[in-house]
């Protein structure tokens, strides 16, 4: 019989359900669980961690979860791939060991390095990298000393050289999101860089589990129609050695699978479908065929693919000023007319107060703050609006002045404003995204086990 | 017959950077092979006219029935730039759901309520 891994992703961002990986662990017949914690903006944060505390900057949640399924994916052999290592794999590492050495049990675990190039960046330069945004083509040097954090982007391939170790959990940093389900394929079925269309199918699967529920009933446009979304079921792919895999869940889970729930997360964040470019291949996502086989149960064949470009791509993230939002709920006759008022007297007041901003917003939640005014199915008069205003500036001074204008609105300003228990709108870091190319031969990768 | 998008067709939206994209995916063929004749870049850039700044780009996915859209510039900065209180665009496939459009009478049979 033909061999077929089982992979199945628990974890779409940092913050999704805690009990998902659970669940899949206990009740998913799975070979493998991928877990991804890192969002744009993660490692930013993770960096600025590790900077106050060498012990920090990665994700803490997975020794958590490590501690709930130690002992069954031991005895169930499931691996975990993840990059929770973040930008402190090592120390990870170390406390997962910790976590195993209480329990007396033995676990071994692979980490990836080379991916962190926050360190390199004047080497880099040196040898001649530019760093240009790719998106707008403006200069690096404009933007250089503000970066918090530089990672690549680095191939599916140093996964399978970790799992060939023997590692139960492999830990990386910046791998591509899909690569978690592609590395253990290319693994157990030991594809090769050439192997186009099979390493195209290893990254549409990838792609397709990277957001878990959202391919299983999650954020669904039938939404009325899915089942017990509360007990909803993460996917799980079967791959073989081949271009076709299915994608299904756990029998016993709520949600829904069908064609269109698929269809719905391969078109999510989708640029130029004939060219979907990732670090191990391009994918064509107009060349794949899709079929209902069973219930809960999709089957994806003839994924086609082409050779990868010679770069990677590199996620910097920078500071650049602070923002800060405030919200107040208004409430009944002529909510929206008071809460145009509220807000014409809040920015009149900071006005009169001698300060302006570089940026500022201010939005009707309830009635047009997601669509603007004219897209209105049915129309209703609200019955209550809550205002939101943001600004934008690098003087955190003025961004900590802002917030106190908010409260005394609610004595002072028309009838029936209130919502202000969360206090006053602090000041946040913005940390701004800079994409950029880097030729592939800079880049290192390493496993350390 | 005048209708919305929803009555025959799905969507997703997410971020790309400062734009997002809107997949547009049709649950029948004949319906399908006309939305790709009427449902333009102009079309979409009109709808979107107060969230879109930039150019709209359009794809076609034969194969899964579906259309791609790009809306440049239409997320306030995005990532963690952004002021907006839909800072991904997340809800951008639900407000493509609310196009309006005059089907052609052969097509009727198609249109869910």
């Amino acid at each position: 019989m033909k061999k077929i891994i089982k992979v199945a992703n628990g974890q779409g961002f940092w913050g999704d359900s805690i009990d998902a990986p659970y669940n899949l662990v206990k009740y998913g017949e799975i070979d493998y669980l991928t877990l991804d914690y890192l969002a744009e903006v993660t490692l930013s944060i993770m960096q600025r961690q590790k900077l106050k505390n060498p012990q920090k900057g990665y994700a803490t949640d997975f020794i958590d979860l490590v501690k709930r399924v130690i002992k069954d994916i031991i005895d169930k052999n499931i691996k975990i791939i993840t990059n929770a290592g973040g930008v402190n794999p090592e120390v990870c590492k170390e406390k997962l060991l910790e976590v195993a050495k209480e329990l007396n049990l033995d676990i071994k675990i692979a980490i990836i390095k080379g991916d962190d190039i926050l360190h390199d960046i004047d080497n880099l330069l040196d040898k001649g990298v530019d760093f240009q945004n790719m998106d707008d083509n403006s200069n690096f040097k404009d933007i250089k000393n503000n970066v918090y954090s530089a990672n690549a982007y680095i191939d599916s391939f140093s996964i399978a050289e970790a799992l060939s170790t023997g590692a139960q959990i492999v830990l990386a940093g910046r791998v591509s999101d899909p690569g978690l389900v592609l590395g253990p394929a290319i693994y157990e079925f030991n594809w090769q860089r050439e192997d186009y269309d099979k390493l195209a199918t290893g990254t549409l699967a990838g792609h397709i589990l990277e957001c878990g529920a959202q391919c299983s009933g999650g954020n669904y446009t039938d939404w009325k129609n899915v089942p017990d979304l509360a007990n909803v079921g993460y996917p799980i792919a079967s791959l073989s050695d081949s271009t076709t895999f299915t994608v299904s869940k756990d029998p016993n889970s709520g949600g829904l699978i069908n064609r269109y729930t698929i269809i719905e997360q391969v078109l999510y964040e989708m640029g130029n479908p004939n060219h979907y470019i990732s670090p191990d291949v391009v994918v064509d996502f107009t060349s794949f065929n899709i079929n209902e086989i069973s219930k809960d149960k999709v089957e994806i064949s003839g994924v086609k693919g082409y050779e990868a470009t010679d770069t990677y791509k590199v996620s910097i993230n920078y500071f650049n000023g602070y923002k800060a939002s405030g919200q107040l709920t208004i409430s009944g006759p002529n909510a929206l007319e008071k809460a145009e008022l509220t807000a014409e007297i809040i920015w009149k007041r900071l006005k009169n107060a001698g300060l302006s901003f570089e940026d500022s917003l201010t939005e009707y939640l309830g009635f047009s703050s997601c669509h603007g005014t004219k897209m209105r199915e049915f129309k209703s008069d609200n019955n209550e609006i809550v205002l939101r205003l943001s600004i934008r500036d690098r003087d955190k001074d003025k961004i900590i002045r802002f917030g106190k204008e908010l409260a005394p609105v609610i004595t002072a300003g028309p009838p029936g404003v209130t919502g202000f228990s969360g206090g006053r709108p602090r000041p946040q870091e913005i940390i701004a995204f800079w994409p950029c190319l880097i030729n592939k031969k800079h880049i290192d990768t390493e496993v350390i086990f | 017959m005048r209708i919305r998008l929803r009555q025959v067709a799905g969507a997703r939206s997410g971020d790309k950077g400062k734009h997002s994209n809107v997949g547009i995916y049709f649950y029948n063929q004949e319906v399908y092979d006309w939305a790709k004749e009427v449902i333009s870049v102009k079309m979409i850039k009109n709808h979107f006219s107060e969230i879109v700044l930039g150019d709209v780009d359009r794809y076609e996915l034969d194969n899964i029935l579906a259309l791609n859209f790009i809306l440049k510039d239409s997320l306030g900065g995005g990532g963690s730039e952004t002021l907006i209180n839909d800072a991904q665009g997340k809800t951008h496939g639900q407000a493509a759901l609310l196009l309006e459009l005059d089907l052609p009478k052969k097509l009727e049979k198609h249109v869910k309520v």
